[in-house]
């Protein structure tokens, strides 16, 4: 019996062998994979034991992490709540991140492979890891300006700088405390996320970039731009534009607002169907010069694609394949057409900037621990959307809209402001959205912006002028007084 | 090992100093992992600790005393090992009993009773039996006098959970017996009968076994009067088996018979009809059981429902993953995250907070502990006593593989204990009686020869029995 209990005592070892193997694959070379495993609680746990960097306005932080006393050594903090809340996102045990904490949680949380040397050189010197630290690009002027401008109202700004593209105020309204869901304490965050969630305002949703939204009146500066580019028109071009339009292959008509012609024998300037923001005139420029012009020329500033800011913006549409009718309706940001707050900043950004679209950007800078920069942006150009010289033309038809239109409420005294207003109808009875898109100086200018107040109770081109343009107005005030 | 057959036994080693030397040892080792334990999660010094290092010092100072009067030519390394594997598993538990106050004391419930004091008690019933083995049995051939009698017990004991009444369903599988407070879980106890049952049944009938059969379908098969009983075994641990879901020890029994039976007629058709038997067997559970398809599945896709049926496993990795090659520390890492932390998946604590480094360590005790086994199976100076001590090593090897092997996902997860460190009375006394047991063969084995010493021919082996 000696002989196969000799062969088990080796079976016993090849048993003892495998189980060894399998272990070192699993401890040693399967183990990174899977501490990156979703839904892997060890991991967020060990984030939350760590110094995670901050993210910061200038050389203000405004998420940071504190040490504490308690069962996490660091609770994360937001020292302005809500005013950068979607910016900064939230940082929850529960319920992840959102926001910059979630894009940039790879630098923030030290686990970035640039910052590998310093995790090593952290981990010989024995001190706790760190993370390195995200600096954005906005003003706190023009964040808190644009936020108690629109009073809690659902809505959203976002100003830009026209010459490089950075972000200089990004708000969503209604706003939300991120402090509340980066609470230690889970009952805290269990009740402000619920709440968040019931809330029929949804103020964790990011309105200027995550929504989007019929551009309505807005969006007759894309089609005026095509129609420039075409070479066949100047702003001094007279163009049809009655009281009411007869759409092609149907009987349906589409009416002015105020229900009067836009000009003497139904005739107008491009300037002035622009200054009145005049609807069938547009409506029936686009028809003239076809959809895809105005498809083509939509794309330019940045229509059917997405901008990764780095924070994910949704894509605004401008819809190609329509028939006569729908084309008519989308040359004035009707039908189909839905545009991003930040989609309609860049088209006036383009046209401030000589024809220049710029790629837009929030954050400034990476940091390591150590303070070193990692990654600084450096502006790039998006498109030249149009020439300088049909920008040139545009610009002139925005400051009149700002002098003598639609658009008064948003002149800044001692400098000229170029503008458009647009009411975008919803359907269904529902009260339209009030838009104001905007840049200033009106040559060569510091900062663009577009507004909207979601729902405005007019429902007149009025809306646009009246709620939107005095938000334009303050919020580029506080980027002209830096 | 020589036995020099006719000098004075001072002559022969008996190395107990050896042993009392790794006992102090262990208890030095774990009473430092208790300390560490505590300091890493709580920052401050367990209230308990001269308690429970006083508690284990006396234990297993009265064990080795007892060794040293009962079974003086003993395998040296036997207590301390076990020891070590059981007081190690103590440290983990209280580890876990740490996590379980904090816990309770977050959600502003009572503190629950320590586990490891609980375990701690159950150490002290599994000496108290280890000694009453060493006193009473002084010669373990008088088990082989118990064959029939430790069928009967070992199938009633395996019967005894499906009856009512005391019969306790915990966990989906129904497999303990639950007398007023106690619970108890008899399958443990049901596979030190069936050992004895083997090893005495085999001594008797290995011959016939080996020789006397009839060619079916090209293979070696024995006569049906020598295989009925052991069918018989077979089948009715089988059936009981399946019948409560138990697919781990189902596993750990049919290994031990067939492996057994391997040992005791020396020939290799039975690994042949074993692996047949295996893989038909699994074939048949897979199809026929949606628990075991469920199980299987989970083995090769653990991702794919990691909230769900996976996630004890996928818990386990994830704990695995996090200790790496030196652990996080005691009282460092999130061990209690893993369902059933103290008792199957009591590795995956030992992974996560000692690291590959620790379960190396803990495996090897074990292989060192399965090696004195088989050593002792070689060395004993009667066919019994060979079958008896590689039987019970058989079964530390294949239990420790199919757990281990189960919770590192190895092979699909089946429920069973790892011998000394889980939680639990019903495994901890059974393991220190197989130690028991182990001792006294090995005493036997290593013990100067009577004047007239018997053949070591084993063709006589079945004389000197009857």
């Amino acid at each position: 019996m000696n002989n196969p209990l000799r062969k088990l005592s080796g079976f016993a070892a090849v048993l003892l062998i495998a189980l060894l193997i399998n272990l070192t694959y699993v401890q040693v070379f399967n183990a990174n994979a899977l501490r990156q495993k979703p839904g892997n609680s060890r991991t967020v746990l060990s984030e939350y034991d760590r110094q995670r960097g901050p993210i910061t306005v200038g050389a203000k932080s405004i998420a940071t992490s504190t040490p504490t006393q308690g069962q996490f050594s660091y609770v994360r903090t937001y020292p302005e709540g809500s005013l950068y809340a979607h910016t900064t996102g939230y940082y929850s045990l529960l319920y992840g991140a959102s926001g910059l904490e979630r894009v940039e949680n790879s630098i923030l949380s030290g686990t970035d492979d640039r910052l590998l040397v310093d995790r090593l050189s952290q981990l010989l010197a024995g001190q706790a890891p760190k993370g390195g630290s995200v600096q954005t690009t906005l003003l706190p002027d023009a964040q808190r300006t644009a936020l108690r401008e629109l009073k809690g109202r659902r809505g959203a700004v976002l100003a830009i700088d026209p010459s490089t593209g950075a972000i200089l105020a990004m708000v969503s309204s209604p706003t939300f405390d991120p402090n509340q869901l980066a609470s230690p304490n889970v009952a805290t965050e269990r009740e402000a996320w619920s709440k968040l969630q019931n809330d029929e305002d949804s103020p964790l949703l990011n309105r200027s970039i995550a929504q989007v939204y019929p551009p309505g009146s807005t969006f007759k500066l894309v089609t005026a731009a095509a129609a420039l580019s075409t070479g066949k028109y100047t702003k001094k071009t007279l163009i049809y534009g009655p009281a009411s339009l007869k759409l092609p292959l149907s009987n349906n008509r589409l009416p002015n607002q105020n229900g009067k012609a836009c000009g003497t024998n139904n005739k107008t300037t491009l300037e002035n169907a622009i200054r009145i923001s005049c609807n069938t005139a547009l409506a029936n420029l686009g028809l003239v010069i076809g959809n895809d012009v105005i498809a083509d020329q939509a794309e330019k500033f940045g229509f059917n694609q997405s901008f990764d800011i780095p924070l994910f913006s949704a894509t605004s549409v401008y819809p190609r394949d329509i028939d006569r009718p729908q084309t008519a309706l989308s040359a004035i940001g009707q039908f189909d057409v839905r545009s991003t707050v930040l989609q309609m900043a860049l088209v006036a950004a383009g046209i401030g900037n000589q024809g220049v679209v710029m790629k837009p950007y929030l954050v400034a800078q990476t940091r390591g621990p150590d303070l070193a920069v990692l990654d600084a942006t450096t502006p790039t150009v998006f498109s030249q959307a149009v020439s300088a010289n049909v920008a040139a033309q545009l610009r002139d038809m925005m400051v009149t809209v700002v002098n003598r239109g639609t658009g008064r409420r948003a002149a800044i005294p001692g400098i000229q402001v170029a503008g458009k207003t647009g009411t975008a109808q919803q359907g269904n009875g529902k009260p339209p959205h009030a838009w104001f898109v905007s840049f200033a100086p009106a040559k060569n200018p510091k900062v663009a912006v577009a507004v909207i107040i979601e729902d405005g109770d007019g429902s007149t081109e009025i809306s646009g002028g009246r709620l939107a343009a005095p938000i334009a107005r303050a919020v580029m005030e506080a980027v002209l007084n830096q | 090992m020589t036995n020099p057959v006719t000098v004075a036994p001072t002559n022969i080693k008996q190395r107990r100093f050896a042993e009392l030397f790794l006992l102090v040892l262990t208890i030095v080792i774990s009473t430092a992992g208790y300390i560490a334990a505590s300091l890493g999660y709580t920052n401050a010094m367990p209230t308990d600790l001269w308690l429970v290092v006083g508690a284990c010092s006396v234990l297993f100072l009265t064990a080795h005393l007892a060794i040293r009067k009962f079974a003086p030519y003993a395998d040296p390394l036997l207590l301390p090992l076990a020891a070590f594997l059981n007081l190690i598993g103590l440290v983990l538990i209280h580890r876990l009993d740490l996590a379980d106050a904090a816990r309770a004391e977050r959600a502003g419930r009572a503190i629950p009773r320590a586990d490891a004091i609980a375990q701690l008690t159950w150490t002290a019933v599994g000496i108290i039996l280890f000694v009453a083995v060493l006193v009473l049995l002084r010669d373990h051939r008088i088990l082989q006098r118990f064959t029939y009698t430790a069928l009967v017990l070992g199938v009633t004991l395996l019967v005894l959970p499906l009856l009512p009444f005391i019969g306790t369903s915990i966990n989906g599988a129904r497999l303990w017996l639950r007398v007023g407070p106690l619970s108890f879980q008899p399958a443990e106890m049901a596979k030190l009968c069936l050992i004895v049952f083997l090893a005495g049944y085999l001594v008797v009938k290995r011959d016939a076994l080996a020789t006397a059969r009839s060619r079916v379908l090209g293979v070696d098969l024995p006569r049906g009067r020598d295989l009925g009983p052991l069918l018989i075994a077979w089948v009715a641990s089988m059936g009981v088996l399946v019948f409560q879901r138990d697919l781990g020890t189902a596993l750990l029994f049919f290994g031990l018979f067939i492996l057994l039976l391997y040992v005791a007629t020396e020939r290799r058709s039975w690994l042949l009809l074993g692996s047949i038997l295996f893989v038909a067997g699994a074939g048949l559970a897979y199809f026929a059981f949606g628990h075991v398809q469920q199980r299987f599945d989970v083995w090769l896709h653990p991702f794919s429902d990691p909230n769900g049926t996976a996630f004890q496993i996928v818990q386990s990795l994830f704990g695995l993953a996090a200790g790496g090659v030196l652990g996080t520390g005691l009282g460092l890492g999130n061990p209690q995250f893993v369902p059933f932390a103290k008792t199957d998946f009591i590795m995956a604590t030992a992974g996560e907070e000692l690291g590959l480094a620790g379960l190396v360590v803990i495996l090897m005790i074990y292989a060192v502990l399965a090696q004195r086994g088989f050593r002792i199976a070689v060395s004993a100076r009667d066919a019994f006593g060979t079958l008896l001590a590689g039987g019970l090593s058989i079964v530390i090897v294949l239990q420790v593989f199919i757990v281990v092997g189960g919770v590192t996902r190895l092979i699909p997860l089946t429920g069973l204990t790892t011998p000394f460190l889980s939680y639990g009375g019903s495994s901890l006394v059974a393991n220190w009686i197989i130690i028991a047991l182990l001792v006294r063969i090995s005493d036997g084995a290593r013990k100067p020869a009577p004047p007239v010493r018997p053949s070591r021919d084993e063709a006589l082996t079945q004389v000197v029995q009857l």
